[in-house]
């Protein structure tokens, strides 16, 4: 069996996640990192937008930031700021929005704001919204990757700054918002996926030689489990491989 | 017809006390050397305007020339925080700095309505975040037309924008190519404009693609080579990636800032 660390199985069962000729809002880091793995693996046609305006950006390596010049050279169409949010993202018009965060609660709802409930007297002050509250409003579907522990999985976020399934399912219609919102969170630990009555996120599926109780112990909230929870595949030793050198290589 | 200036010239001429003044650039042609100047001239009391203010604004932030912020994203790209706009934020150091907080298309669309002459521009943002309850210049409107609910966002016309771009001739037409970010809207949406260049040509070579500012759109060009370093000017220089993480362990602590400060201004701190 291949030996693999839990950062390395969480960026593979994300990169598992983009279909091929899908099209992908990208935020840096794991998204990204996910994102030109599925890119060289089952889905070379998959489109990748980076909110610099990079339509189709197709990097020989990991970018260091959503501007690397990396991105625009290799892009299928660069364009403006603001016409990348109006035309491209707003109308509905990108598949997967792909998301990061500071916090997660268990509707979905994302933090990139503030820790701590005071906004003007912050615990921490985090970089704030960026492209998400949109990304995650106008996407037909959202996915967050982010590593699970009690600090990042909260009951509820400080902040919504990117709204998920709000207090449960049937808000986002009720507030007018198009796409799905998350549909599957993936992390260290498994695959999370909100309950089709309710819009909790429950945990779905495990990755190889993770307890249950590990993830619940991980989870700020009393998390519930699917009855039929089922086991992520371990990475392949191509995924494993490909993903190892396009990390190096970014370096 | 835009004026070359020296970038001294320039900033004393344009960018006064109080003044509130964009410096755009998206990770590309961020215009550091303009930041600096800033800095060297002791502004204070700016109303800074940026959609992803990184370690120049976190400098001009611990110099204490900010007294507020109008931003979408703060971080160093790439690498973590901002430590001198958090250190103002939270502790008021070394001047509090008042936050004025919005998402990318907030603020992209800010620009639009300030470039298109318009008070206000509407997108399908922001619902159900708890940033309209927090900043003032997001408000829900009606479409005339459907009744259903948008939300509107003032238009930015800063007293001064400041880009950085690769070329410009001597009547200040621009030519800039690759990520062009904001640059063109803060430019148009703004009273007075500086764009710091790489280089100024007696003739520009014709360049399909290239983003064009006519001169007559711009108050001033200044030749600044190098001047978005440790950022990067397409077909110029790469981004200096090791100066963005050296800037973590500066910016973290108030007395390397401060031998940073002392450093950039040749004032003994």
């Amino acid at each position: 069996m291949n030996e693999y660390t839990a950062d390395e199985m969480m960026s593979v069962a994300a990169a598992r996640a983009l279909g091929e000729g899908m099209s992908c809002f990208v935020g840096i880091g794991l998204p990204s990192t996910a994102a030109n793995l599925a890119r060289r693996t089952h889905a070379p046609n998959l489109a990748l937008i980076y909110e610099s305006g990079c339509l189709g950006a197709k990097p020989a390596r990991l970018p260091l930031s959503i501007g690397d010049g990396e991105l625009a050279e290799t892009a299928d169409a660069v364009v403006s700021v603001p016409e990348v949010f109006n035309y491209w993202l707003q109308p509905g018009r990108i598949d997967v929005g792909f998301l990061g965060a500071a916090q997660l609660d268990r509707f979905g709802n994302l933090n990139t704001t503030v820790i701590g409930a005071d906004y003007h007297n912050p615990k921490v002050r985090l970089p704030g919204a960026g492209g998400a509250p949109e990304i995650a409003a106008s996407c037909k579907k959202v996915f967050v990757v982010l590593r699970q522990n009690p600090r990042t999985f909260v009951e509820k976020v400080d902040f919504v700054t990117s709204f998920g399934h709000g207090t449960g399912r049937g808000d986002r219609e009720r507030l007018g918002l198009r796409g799905a919102g998350p549909t599957l969170v993936i992390t260290d630990l498994g695959l999370l996926r909100p309950d089709p009555e309710t819009a909790e996120l429950t945990l779905t599926e495990l990755h190889p030689g993770i307890e249950p109780a590990e993830v619940i112990e991980a989870t700020g909230w009393t998390l519930k489990v699917a009855e039929n929870l089922s086991t992520t595949p371990a990475p392949a030793e191509g995924e494993l491989s490909l993903l190892r050198a396009l990390k190096k290589a970014g370096e | 017809m835009a004026r070359v200036l020296s970038l001294g010239e320039a900033i004393a001429e344009l960018v006064h006390d109080g003044d509130t003044v964009a410096l755009e650039g998206f990770t590309h042609l961020i215009p550091v050397a303009a930041g600096h100047e800033i800095i060297r001239q002791c502004r204070t009391g700016l109303t800074l305007i940026r959609m992803t203010p990184d370690i120049v604004y976190d400098q001009l932030i611990g110099a204490g020339c900010a007294s507020k912020l109008i931003f979408s994203w703060g971080g160093n790209p790439g690498v973590g925080s901002l430590h001198r706009f958090r250190d103002a934020v939270q502790h008021s150091w070394p001047v509090p700095l008042e936050i004025e907080e919005h998402s990318h298309a907030g603020m992209a669309n800010r620009y639009v309505a300030g470039a298109s002459g318009l008070p206000f521009a509407v997108l399908r943002g922001y619902t159900g975040t708890d940033l309209p309850a927090q900043t003032d210049t997001i408000k829900p409107i009606t479409c005339p037309f459907t009744g259903e609910r948008l939300t509107a966002v003032p238009a930015l016309n800063p007293d001064v924008a400041i880009v950085h771009a690769q070329r410009a001739d001597r009547m200040g037409n621009v030519q800039l190519w690759g990520i062009a970010g904001i640059q063109k809207e803060a430019v148009l949406a703004a009273k007075q404009s500086l764009v710091t260049v790489e280089e100024i040509v007696d003739e520009l070579e014709p360049r399909p693609g290239a983003l064009v500012l006519p001169g007559w759109a711009v108050t001033a060009v200044a030749e600044v080579p190098g001047g978005a370093r440790p950022s990067y000017a397409a077909g110029y220089y790469e981004r200096d990636n090791a100066a963005y993480q050296a800037w973590d362990v500066i910016g973290r602590d108030r007395e390397e800032f401060a031998r940073w400060l002392a450093g950039l201004t040749g004032v003994k701190a």
